[in-house]
């Protein structure tokens, strides 16, 4: 057996010589001293090939153009098996890479391993975490929710307000007008044909160099014999993988990334905010106004992308400990405590959202679709438990008929049925519900919407919606005011109020109507803590 | 790859990296692999298409020769909801029961006709033959026309799914 496998090894070594370049890979010579701070080069790589797989993965779904693009990646995330947990690995890899990747400058930093004659390895190192910035930036527009939208109005116009080549990048970005489909096939173009092709070049030149210099050495290791890389530190390497792979599983599987509202150019109270790792240059926008604002929105981050260059030509001292390297690290520790402060300062001033802007719209939202009638209709359906004697379209068979497949009957007919069973189906053993005529009313109309293919969606409804369309019809609201395209138009139509109305304007309407539109008739309306929040935020929730 | 014998005096420890390493990296291809196989081989959890849809008046239907008609119907399509234009052949059969065939040939797809003459529907790729009942009489096709599930209400011919020729002729 062994024999055989030997023999096709050599055979297939004859012919490509792939044993034999495994095996120089495998046992380089590496310093005495090298350990588990020299990990993070390869914990990027596995990252790194983890987004091309899970990439290729989303595309295989994904229509790469505005508006479908958020349609198909909300099939991907409700219809396909696993598309959450690839949509989330392929999210929460990214914010991984970046912080691995920064890891891994430090750690090189920290040590001095830039120095002669390893400048060029450094300088690929740097060009790389710009690649990785790169994804980041134009993978971000990819949902095209109204988070990537907005982030890539601001995006696009700090590039166009560099000096002298702004419109050349505004251009460039297909951004000059306005974000859209031109801006989204270069985003997506660069995202998939540009940028990971550069960084396979760049990894592998970067490799080469690691290789061709040798893994720099400390001051210790100049007396001591050099160790093979395999197989201690390639186990090093695989922990570190390994403890990496875990961290990124548990991040897609238990933190939910949302996809937010579809893109909405016209929504004037979005609050855009870039991703967290771009935070602190959004913060220094805040402080640079004027004249300013081109070098802190340009200025100071090629400046600090100079500097990351410049320093192997700046440092040219000899080898030494990392422990007499106290510049560097105070260097480092500026650095961690400006990035720290800046990040810090961005969260605390971002706004808290309204809680209608943070509905996942991932999941079904069919119940968007239904008037506030026919949603306190499903209200109405839970709280007299009609499921405990009626399946909705899936379950085992019960008392009485699947309420989703049976054939439709009037509102006049269900009504008196609700009222008096038997009169309509003589030997019904449904008890009467106990319910006025107006929430029968509610509970005949949600019926009637009710089939097959929304019963599960519309069963999950979040209970926001539900209470506060109970409120809403129970307070007759519908008498006023039009919603889902129901309702008089008395008062203001209330669909798209969440782009009109902060949430405190709205509580404070309802308490004293008088004091924020005055002249109104609307009467004020007293309603517990609870009843008032439900209300409001489906209030907000009604779509635009 | 046994690339080196374990002759050192570390050899437990050499068996240990090498055990991790196999074993880590195993692990790990197996947690990429297994979502990814579900994730492009299970079947969307896709919306039902709606069931009956309106495909005309009967009326007219000549029992001798089957009709062509053109009826709307929505399609799921991966992240779309199409709605499309479909056509169907309706056949009056002996016993007054009413069918409708899907216009797709069984040998491999091509859109069959009714030949007057011949009181046969007829495939103009490979020359398959069927009834008006939709049984193969000559030619390659492996199995009856396809039948759309149907049910007639008053003069309207209201048709469902697309059921598979082998299916039906069981039925």
């Amino acid at each position: 057996m062994n024999g055989l496998r030997d023999k096709v090894i050599t055979w297939l070594d004859h012919r490509t010589g792939v044993e034999t370049a495994i095996r120089n890979f495998l046992y380089e010579e590496i310093p005495a001293s090298s350990g588990w701070r020299h990990v993070f080069g390869s914990v990027a790589v596995f990252l790194f090939l983890t987004q091309a797989f899970t990439g290729a993965l989303l595309a295989f779904n994904y229509a790469p153009t505005p508006g479908e693009a958020y349609n198909s990646l909300r099939y991907i995330l409700t219809e396909l098996t696993g598309g959450r947990l690839i949509r989330g690995l392929h999210h929460w890899g990214a914010s991984m890479m970046i912080c691995v990747v920064v890891l891994h400058m430090v750690q090189v930093f920290l040590w001095g391993a830039y120095k002669k004659p390893r400048e060029a390895t450094w300088i690929a190192g740097v060009v790389l975490l710009l690649l990785t910035l790169a994804y980041g930036l134009t993978g971000y527009l990819l949902p095209w929710d109204n988070r990537a939208y907005w982030g890539t109005v601001v995006t696009t116009q700090i590039a166009a307000s560099a000096p002298l080549i702004g419109q050349y990048m505004s251009r460039l970005l297909g951004g000059e007008s306005a974000v859209g489909v031109v801006t989204f096939a270069r985003f997506y173009g660069m995202h998939v044909l540009l940028l990971p092709p550069a960084t396979t070049l760049l990894i592998a030149l970067h490799v080469y160099l690691v290789r061709k210099h040798g893994v720099a050495p400390t001051p210790e290791d100049e007396l001591k014999p050099k160790v093979k890389f395999y197989p201690q530190q390639v186990f090093r390497d695989t922990v570190a993988v390994f403890v990496a792979f875990v961290i990124l599983f548990t991040l897609a599987v238990v933190a939910r990334v949302p996809l937010e509202r579809l893109a909405d150019p016209t929504d004037t109270s979005y609050i855009p905010r870039p991703e967290w790792y771009f935070l602190f240059l959004f913060q220094t926008l805040k402080f640079m106004q004027g004249p300013l604002e081109a070098i802190g929105a340009v200025g100071l981050p090629a400046l600090a992308i100079l500097t990351l260059i410049l320093i192997p030509f700046v440092d040219r001292s000899r080898l030494e400990r990392v422990s007499r390297r106290t510049f560097a690290m105070a260097a480092v520790a500026l650095a961690a405590l400006c990035w720290t402060g800046l990040t810090v300062a961005a969260v605390a001033t971002t706004p808290k959202p309204d809680l209608a802007e943070e509905i996942d719209f991932s999941g079904p939202t069919d119940w968007m679709q239904l008037s506030p009638e026919e949603l306190a209709g499903l209200g109405y359906f839970q709280k007299e438990h009609c499921e405990s004697c009626h399946t909705v379209g899936a379950g085992n068979p019960t008392v009485g008929p699947d309420l989703a497949s049976t054939r439709r009957k009037t509102a006049a007919w269900m009504i008196e049925h609700f009222k008096r069973p038997s009169a309509m189906v003589p030997g019904s053993p449904m008890p009467p519900i106990q319910l006025t005529t107006h929430q029968l009313n509610a509970l005949a109309s949600f019926l009637l919407k009710l089939n097959q293919n929304n019963a599960e969606s519309l069963l999950a409804t979040p209970s926001f919606a539900v209470n506060g369309a109970l409120v809403y019809h129970d307070k007759m609201c519908n008498a006023c005011h039009m919603a889902n395209g129901v309702g008089m138009k008395i008062g203001p139509p209330l669909n798209g109020l969440g782009n009109r109305r902060t949430r405190d304007w709205i509580v404070k309407h309802f308490k004293d109507p008088q004091g924020t539109s005055p002249g109104t008739i609307m009467p004020p309306y007293k309603l517990p803590p609870q009843q008032m929040e439900d209300l409001v935020t489906y209030l907000l929730s009604l779509p635009g | 790859m046994a690339l080196q014998e374990a002759t050192e005096p570390g050899a437990t420890r050499r068996r240990f990296y090498l055990g991790a390493i196999y074993g880590l990296w195993g692990i790990i291809s197996a947690a990429f692999a297994l979502p990814a196989f579900v994730y492009l081989f299970f079947p969307p959890r896709a919306r039902q298409e709606d069931q009956w849809v309106d495909a005309g008046d009967i009326s007219k239907l000549d029992p001798k020769t089957p009709m062509e008609v053109v009826f709307r119907r929505n399609r799921v399509d991966g992240w779309k909801m199409l709605s499309e234009k479909s056509t169907a052949w309706v056949a009056k059969l002996g016993n007054g029961q009413v069918v409708a065939f899907g216009p797709q040939c069984t040998h491999l797809g091509c859109a069959y006709h009714w030949d007057e003459g011949k009181t046969e529907f007829v495939c103009p790729c490979h020359s398959s033959i069927f009834s008006i009942d939709g049984k193969v009489v000559a030619g390659p096709a492996p199995r009856p026309l396809d039948r759309y599930e149907s049910r007639v209400e008053g003069n309207k011919l209201k048709l469902g799914r697309l059921i598979e020729g082998s299916e039906n002729k069981k039925a």
